[in-house]
């Protein structure tokens, strides 16, 4: 067999990463009915054969439960990240074209952002809006498009000097169809790489801010409510109820970072070396 | 020189400006929110052990009847004036609450701070030179891992493992429970602080690390290396020449703005060490719905990210000699 | 001029040297990417030769390859020959600075943090280098203070001379000098190739990679013309007064294009390396190209010069 070169293994490994993801949130939605199913008669098992990652104190298979918890996050990292990296676009692409004011008004909104730790913005807006779902994403969104925004508006001040957007408005185009001829297909990489990028802060901020009980309501399996719950049992021994639901969104991060930088590297204008 | 006090002084400004805003925004969050925080705070009845005064206080900023504008210049110009209201669960004014709380964090974000943004600046300037090595590999690799490893998640891993199995560190609090103030020593403030610490400077570090690589790898393909190289510089003379005194730069703007992050690391590390510091207190004023905690704990913690950035520009300009001198020719 | 250059012993003698670089094809196909096809020239001590090519055509790539400092992903082939001795990279390694210098084209090459007088005694403190580089900057007219300035800090009268003045810190006997006067004034222009001219009257080779012909032509003793990645014509100076001297087509393309001949330039550009034709890359801009250019082109010689061309007499 031939030996793999660099780009074969950036795309193996994109394609491994997506795949391990989607097959997360599909098994972590088919199985949801169960993660809520107690049974005491199989309470406080330790990992088995049958229980993978053991049981809680009532019965309830932590696999089943992590899985679902899990599910959840990619979902709602998913719908946050986009929300935000649309903000992102929007905000960028405006302060790179609407002038002066509108440029300072965006910085200035990026710096107040900025200002506050994302984790205490987090609780702030979660109290807001009364806490539970609506918060958790609305949080999410609203503290991670700064990074991507001035990506963006770099990106558009330089394209509007570029010489060949220059040329097109001498030929008379239309200013929407240099925008969509010749300024979104040169976006769309980056937007598309700072999308991914996001999503597994967002998926940690999550976990975060319903660990610290702010996000997600505690009848649902989610991993921050899994982990906190978990807090309570530790000092009695019972370990894998924090190890095992950790490990496995450790792993989500990592591969949607794996993700992001695999896509980033192949979509990168240098990539051809190496 | 000249130039630069001006640069200063702008800047100073605007932290003033931006500190309001980010007041008045979190102002507005809370004013928003469907929570009622007096109504949440009645089965505590902790308006029970207030003033009079106080409690017609705090009804004129919370209560009906009074426009949000007002109540944000009423409660604005007070805090201005040093009185940051009176926190509803603790029962005390914010002020002190907050200074307790926040002597307690600073013993731990100094330390994290401190060991991160070394170990950090170590680490990524090794990677970077040695970049594609194994050694690069390892601490990339590191740096990946606890990027993507929640901070609760390892304070949780690091509190099972040593005060639970090993049992040699305390569970959590900042000092061991029913000893009189008088009585917990410097050795008991360390060991309960040991891996709350330890915890927030794992995480610190990762972030640092990977810029100071990126940077150190930037440089180290610079026209300026190059030529280095070309005249025969050996690699021991580009690092302490050339690598270092340019990573440097970057390095202090990057360790300023880890402030923000520290503090974000914080309100995470203190709720699983029930360390009594000033994220818990966050954590505890925004469940509690403890509104004039919360806006106090806002506040001072922008103020302390508005300052890193400050102290770093003023240093950059103290240190960059193409600013010092004044405007680059370029 | 053809007899004292056979008097002088040959510093550097390039043949046939390559440079090429690894790279993903469309899909997963790795390719090597030939910068530099086939590059040979010659130079003598106390001789100033310019390699003379268009912007981007991977010149500097030559002085990097002299000098062992190429990215990691770039292969050379063909030989160096330095001093009657394969220049081996461990060689390069230990004559770059020395004996090997650079003078680079900007002061970007400078690091910005460091105070000019130590940056070019590369860190030392030591009482011969302080001494050395006064004298060196007494001989360009620097002004000592000069020394603890900021390369950010320096007019563009005093660029040129401390980016000289870096060569010489070394014992250069051979100064590769890349584009070093880019848009600069022809006045200007003339002071600093007399800069080189000196290094070579001490006895030095020098080595001028250069986009401007015109440049090339005010101190240079031959001329190599690099076209598409091989040398197509290595002549005297001297060629260069008329057309008909000339050997390539190219050359001659070159020549009329020159301000004093009347600025014809010719159609097409240069082909990027991927898109070569096949045998003379000149070829499809050349108007005697016929079937036998398809096939390949030896580097002859001719007339005292060289020349890749099969029509050329």
């Amino acid at each position: 067999m031939k030996r793999l070169n660099g780009r074969m293994l950036t795309v193996l490994s994109f394609g491994m990463a997506a795949l391990f993801l989607v097959s997360i949130a599909i098994a972590g939605q088919a199985y949801a009915g169960s993660a809520l199913e107690t049974d005491f008669s199989r309470k406080n098992l330790a990992p088995c054969a049958q229980y993978l990652f053991g049981t809680d104190w009532l019965g309830r298979d932590m696999l089943v439960r992590t899985l679902t918890g899990l599910s959840m996050s990619i979902r709602i990292g998913l719908l946050a990240a986009g929300v935000s990296s649309a903000l992102a676009f929007i905000l960028g692409a405006l302060a790179a074209t609407m002038g002066k004011a509108v440029d300072s008004f965006i910085t200035w909104c990026i710096d107040l952002v900025m200002g506050i730790p994302h984790i205490l913005l987090l609780i702030l807006i979660s109290y807001a809006l009364g806490r539970g779902f609506k918060g958790v994403v609305t949080g999410v969104a609203l503290t991670h498009w700064t990074a991507l925004a001035r990506v963006i508006r770099g990106e558009v001040l330089q394209l509007k000097e570029a010489p060949y957007i220059k040329a097109a408005q001498k030929l008379g185009m239309g200013r929407l169809l240099i925008v969509w001829k010749h300024m979104v297909p040169h976006l769309f990489p980056q937007f598309l790489v700072g999308l991914i990028m996001m999503f597994p802060h967002a998926i940690l901020h999550e976990a975060s801010i319903t660990f610290l009980g702010f996000g997600l309501p505690p009848e649902q399996p989610a991993i921050g409510i899994i982990l906190s719950e978990s807090m309570k049992h530790l000092a009695m021994g019972r370990w894998w109820l924090a190890v095992f639901p950790g490990l496995l969104l450790v792993l989500t991060v990592v591969l949607f970072d794996m993700a992001g930088e695999s896509l980033r590297k192949l979509l990168a204008p240098g990539s051809a070396h190496r | 020189m000249k130039d630069h006090l001006l640069l200063i002084g702008k800047n100073v400004i605007r932290m003033f400006l931006l500190l309001f805003f980010v007041s008045a925004a979190a102002f507005v969050l809370v004013s928003v929110s469907p929570i009622d925080p007096l109504q949440a705070n009645v089965g505590q009845a902790a308006l029970g052990s207030m003033s009079q005064e106080q409690i017609e206080k705090l009804q004129a900023y919370w209560g009906v009847g009074v426009p949000p504008a007002e109540r944000f210049f009423r409660w604005a110009s007070d805090f201005f004036r040093g009185d940051m209201g009176v926190s509803l669960l603790y029962r005390q004014p914010v002020s002190k609450v907050i200074h307790i709380k926040l002597a307690n964090s600073l013993w731990l974000m100094t330390i994290a701070w401190l060991l991160s943004g070394a170990a950090g600046f170590v680490l990524g300037v090794l990677s970077g030179l040695k970049k594609g090595s194994w050694l690069d590999k390892l601490i990339k690799g590191y740096s990946l891992l606890i990027a993507s490893t929640p901070a609760f998640w390892l304070a949780l891993m690091l509190l099972m493992i040593f005060a639970v199995r090993l049992k040699i560190l305390p569970i959590g609090l900042s000092v061991p429970i029913g000893l009189e103030a008088g009585e917990v020593t410097v050795s008991d403030r360390i060991c309960h602080a040991v891996l709350p610490a330890v915890t927030l400077s794992i995480t610190g570090i990762s972030n640092i690390t990977l810029h100071t690589r990126e940077k150190m790898i930037d440089i180290m393909e610079s026209d300026y290396v190059l030529f280095a190289k070309a005249r025969g510089e050996s690699s021991r003379s580009i690092v302490k020449n050339h690598a270092l005194r340019n990573v440097l730069l970057p390095a202090l703007t990057l360790q300023f703005a880890s402030v923000s992050e520290i503090f974000g690391g914080s309100v995470l590390v203190e709720q699983v060490f029930s360390y009594p510091g000033l994220g818990q207190a966050a954590v505890t004023a925004g469940l509690g719905s403890d509104v004039p905690l919360l806006l106090g704990i806002t506040v001072i913690s922008a103020a302390f990210v508005f300052g890193g950035n400050l102290i770093a520009n003023i240093l950059y300009g103290i240190i960059d000699p193409r600013i010092r001198k004044g405007g680059a020719r370029a | 001029m053809e007899e004292s250059r056979k008097e002088k012993k040959v510093i550097l003698d390039i043949r046939n040297f390559t440079v090429s670089f690894e790279q993903y094809e469309k899909g997963f196909k790795k390719t090597g990417l030939p910068v530099i096809r086939d590059l040979s020239v010659t130079i003598h001590e106390g001789e100033i030769v310019a390699v003379a090519g268009s912007s981007g055509s991977g010149k500097s790539l030559l002085a990097h390859g002299i000098l062992g400092i190429l990215p990691y992903n770039a292969a050379l082939g063909g030989t160096i020959l330095y001093d009657g001795e394969p220049l081996t990279e461990e060689r390069k390694k230990a004559l770059r600075g020395n004996e090997i210098v650079l003078v680079p084209q900007s002061v970007a090459f400078l690091d910005p943090l460091m105070k000019i007088g130590p940056q070019i005694r590369r860190g030392k403190k030591d009482k011969a280098s302080v001494e050395k580089l006064n004298r060196i900057f007494r001989g360009y007219e620097l002004k000592e203070e000069v020394q603890s300035l900021y390369p950010f800090e320096l007019s563009g009268g005093m660029n040129r001379r401390i980016l000289v003045s870096t060569a010489l810190m070394g014992n250069p006997r051979l100064v590769i000098a890349d584009e070093p006067t880019p848009g600069l004034h022809m006045d200007m222009v003339r002071r600093v190739m007399g800069h080189f001219r000196e290094l070579a009257d001490k006895g030095a080779g020098v080595l001028l990679i250069t986009h401007d012909l015109e440049q090339a032509l005010e101190v240079a003793d031959r001329v190599a013309v690099f076209y598409a990645g091989t040398t197509v014509e290595d002549a005297d100076a001297a060629d260069f007064r008329s057309e008909e001297t000339l050997r390539h087509p190219y050359s001659r393309a070159l020549w009329r294009a020159l301000p004093q001949n009347g600025f014809q330039f010719i159609q097409g550009t240069q082909p990027y390396v991927k898109d070569l034709p096949e045998g003379c890359s000149f070829g499809p801009r050349c108007g005697r190209c016929s079937p036998e250019c398809r096939g390949e082109i030896p580097y002859r010689d001719l007339r005292g010069g060289r020349v890749r061309c099969l029509h050329a007499v």
